[in-house]
């Protein structure tokens, strides 16, 4: 455990950090963050006592730094700073083994079974164990990197000081990296205070965060209290967006960057949509921001093109996903590119409106396959083997609309589709009861995000009201549609 | 492990070698039999133990002295081209010696001992100097303040040098002569007046083999592993002063033997202090014993100042060294 309490100090006689003061318990890591110059490497170089401190205390285990000799700081406490090769050559070996110069005493001192046994360790845990017998300087930016790394583990320290360990590493040794210093923090105890300048790198893998800003603390907490965009905007001064890792309950943040070739006027039209036998498909010159439902590349993404593909009644569901991809390869389209929607419905039977608002327009397609319609609150009592019977519902906006305006645009489109299945009178064939869909529709809200940004998309706003009467017309007439057809 | 008792054989073997081509070559062959049988050949017996043999010793002695002080100096400050001339603690040890031989400075009791305890002093006093301004400069006493004070005050003690001989006249020659380096004609008492400051000095610096490996990453990471930088500098600095002071006062100024031995041995042997002290050490008195064969013979009857050859040899390798290292840094920049 370190204590850090109202820690000031840096070059010369002018703090550079000012009134630091926080606790990692034994096992925690806690990550540093804050733009160049906000003083992150020299918090650490005045923790570890290479600069003087000009007020405050650093304690391990409740005694104060001051107290112990280098030696015995440097059992306890293991710091690498951002290290560059000397110029005289080491090899691996050598270099990881001079992590063992605490712990060797005495004129004569021998290297002993625990000095090879820690040193082994620390290199094979950093994967520099191959490169052994490598001189230092023979190695790329990131081996060395790694070799230093492995000279503050064979320390054996309860404590470790990290400045920026994965500089200079790709992402695979950044993981290997963290992943390593997070296991040693887990099963060892290892307590970790380390600087970084990735944000989302800290989010993964640190318990907690410092925010430092011109040498003082920001913010110090959990890292969703830490990364908040507001927060970031205004320290780094520079815009961000955060949103959650797919994964780990822990926020990721990312820039946004001031793009100008990106800002052109895109307008969709009902002219784009090109309809064939096989589907029906939407082309976009920009990718559009998609939230939907469908079978390929579902949930929320950037595309350039749609498809509402017709499929045989007879066709095998189970494989659809692999069944999809080869489609998409045969018809060359791009596979990271294309939503794509499968209906049981002749692509002839599509409705397609467009419908003209203040901030611009949207289009809504809809095909309605409504022969095995259900009653939401009855399906319960129902056992269907899965089926192609859809109502696939798209609903492009020529604007930009807010995470949350996606999410009540899903819900206003479904709604009125409702609504809609209602004023045709469509009923679920076991219950006699009114329809409110089938068991498998699909959904998807498309928009350029382009021109002001629409915070909302319920029924009082006017995108939501023009999604409401757009999906509710349409809707009915595709109903029509399939009924003539039937 | 194979490899270091390899460099530990060859390195002695060499050693031996040099030490017997040293008394045995000369205008007067001597035959190693005079090791056992006085009675061989009086003369050859007498030239061996008198006159050979203390001036092999005391090559070897300055050499190995001057070495293992440029091996540590240049660990110390990172930096290949660092060696007692480069921190000015040649410079400090000669005008001790110059002073000594301008004024005839001779004190009763030490007797013999006041060319190297005077020198020594030099070499002392231009250290605590060229520190106490480094710390002026720089409170954190870095590599590179040291190394440009060093430089400074040696060029400052060069002139001092340069102004005496100009003002002495008499003794001119003999200043001269000195400064350039020798080991003829000393015998056995400069042996003995060498000795105990190689075997102190050595010995610190021995002590400090571990810690000058780890100060190779630099004073910060030293000390984040746990050394006491500031003890094993005072204590390096010092070692290093003494051999150099000892080595000036019995031989003159050699130059480059602290340049060219310890990077010709970390070049074959590697930078691990732990056997770049005693390997250089002993390739110091071998190179000096040689250099010190051929001062002697090459131009029969008369002798070269050994400086000189070492000076031959060492420009050019200081050249290659130099042109070596900036190449590599350009390539990796």
């Amino acid at each position: 455990m370190i204590v850090v309490e109202h820690l000031s100090g840096g070059y010369e006689d002018v703090p550079i950090v000012r009134d630091i003061s926080f606790t990692v318990e034994k096992g925690k890591i806690l990550g540093i963050l804050g733009p160049n110059g906000s003083g992150k490497s020299t918090l650490l170089k005045v923790m570890s006592g290479i600069l003087p401190a000009t007020a405050g205390t650093v304690s391990i285990d409740g005694q104060n730094i001051l107290s112990y000799n280098a030696r015995a700081l440097a059992k306890k406490m293991a710091v690498l700073p951002q290290l560059h090769a000397n110029a005289f050559s080491n090899s691996v070996r050598e270099a990881v083994s001079l992590g063992r110069y605490p712990h060797q005493t005495g004129f004569f001192s021998s290297w002993s079974a625990q000095d090879e046994k820690a040193v082994q360790h620390a290199m094979l845990q950093t994967g520099v164990k191959r490169y052994e017998h490598t001189p230092m300087e023979f190695l790329s930016g990131g081996e060395q990197q790694r070799a230093f790394v492995a000279q503050a583990l064979a320390q054996t320290a309860e404590i470790l000081l990290l400045d920026e360990p994965t500089n200079h590493l790709d992402i695979a040794h950044q993981r290997q990296i963290l992943d390593m210093v997070r296991k040693e923090a887990m099963e060892c105890g290892l307590t970790v205070v380390m600087v970084l300048h990735d944000m989302n790198l800290a989010s993964l893998y640190c318990d907690e965060l410092l925010l430092m800003e011109s040498g003082q603390m920001r913010a110090l907490g959990a890292p969703h209290e830490v990364l908040i965009a507001s927060q970031i905007e205004e320290v780094y001064q520079a815009r961000v967006t955060t949103y959650a890792h797919p994964e780990i309950p822990k926020p990721q943040i990312t820039i946004m960057p001031a793009a100008t070739d990106y800002q052109q006027r895109a307008v969709i039209k009902k002219e784009h949509f090109t309809i064939t036998e096989q589907y029906i498909q939407l082309q976009s010159e920009l990718p559009l921001k998609t939230v939907s439902s469908a079978v390929h590349n579902p949930g929320i993404g950037w595309h350039n093109c749609l498809l509402n593909r017709s499929v045989p009644g007879d066709y095998v569901i189970s494989d659809v996903k692999r069944e999809v991809k080869e489609f998409l390869k045969r018809e060359n389209f791009s596979s990271t590119n294309t939503v794509v929607m499968l209906t049981a419905v002749p692509t002839a039977l599509v409705a397609i409106n467009e419908f003209s608002a203040p901030f611009g327009s949207i289009i809504v397609a809809v095909t309605a396959g409504v022969g095995n319609a259900v009653d939401v609150s009855r399906v319960h009592e129902r056992q269907d083997d899965p089926y192609i019977g859809t109502i696939n519902t798209w609903v492009i906006v020529n604007g930009c609309l807010s995470e949350e305006a996606f999410f009540q645009a899903l819900m206003t489109a479904t709604e009125a589709k409702t609504k809609a299945l209602q004023s045709e009178n469509i009923r679920d064939e076991r219950s006699g009861t009114i329809a409110t869909g089938t068991a498998t529709d699909s959904l998807l809200i498309a928009a350029t995000q382009k021109g002001e940004e629409m915070l909302y998309g319920g029924p009082i706003t006017e995108v939501g009201k023009m999604i409401a009467k757009g999906v509710y017309e349409t809707t009915v007439q595709a109903i029509r549609n399939y009924k003539n057809q039937f | 492990m194979k490899k270091i008792a390899l460099a530990y054989t060859l390195t002695c073997t060499l050693l031996l070698i040099s030490i017997w081509c040293g008394v045995a070559i000369g205008s007067v062959h001597i035959p190693l039999e005079v090791l056992w049988n006085k009675a061989v050949d009086e003369t050859a017996a007498n030239i061996f133990w008198k006159i050979r043999l203390p001036r092999v010793l005391l090559a070897g002695l300055v050499g190995a002295s001057l070495a293992i002080a440029g091996a540590a100096f240049q660990g110390l400050l990172k930096n290949p081209l660092a060696d007692p001339y480069t921190l000015g603690v040649s410079s400090g040890a000669s005008v001790g010696a110059v002073l000594t031989i301008f004024f005839s400075i001779s004190i009763p009791v030490v007797g013999l001992y006041a060319l190297p305890i005077f020198s020594m002093i030099g070499a002392i006093i231009t250290m605590v100097v060229v520190m106490s301004f480094a710390r002026l400069v720089d409170r954190s006493l870095k590599m590179e303040t040291l190394i440009l004070t060093g430089v400074i005050f040696s060029s400052f003690l060069g002139s001092l040098i340069s102004l005496m001989i100009a003002l002495s006249g008499e003794e001119l020659r003999q200043v001269i002569g000195w400064l350039l380096g020798s080991v003829s004609m000393r015998g056995w008492p400069y042996v003995q007046m060498i000795i105990p400051f190689v075997i102190v000095g050595s010995i610190m610096l021995w002590t400090q083999r571990r810690e000058l490996n780890v100060l190779l990453y630099g004073e910060e990471r030293a000390k984040h592993l746990g050394v006491n930088v500031k003890r094993s500098k005072y204590l390096i600095l010092a070692g290093g002063s003494m051999l150099t002071g000892a080595a000036v006062a019995v031989s003159g100024t050699i130059g480059f033997v602290g340049l060219v031995v310890p990077h010709m041995t970390r070049m074959i042997w590697g930078s691990d202090h732990r056997h770049l002290l005693p390997l250089s050490f002993f390739n110091g008195a071998t190179l000096l014993i040689i250099c010190d064969l051929v001062a002697r013979t090459i131009i029969v009857p008369r002798e070269l100042p050994i400086g000189v050859i070492t000076a031959f040899i060492g420009a050019p390798v200081f050249s290659y060294i130099f042109y070596k290292q900036r190449r590599s840094k350009g390539v990796r920049a």
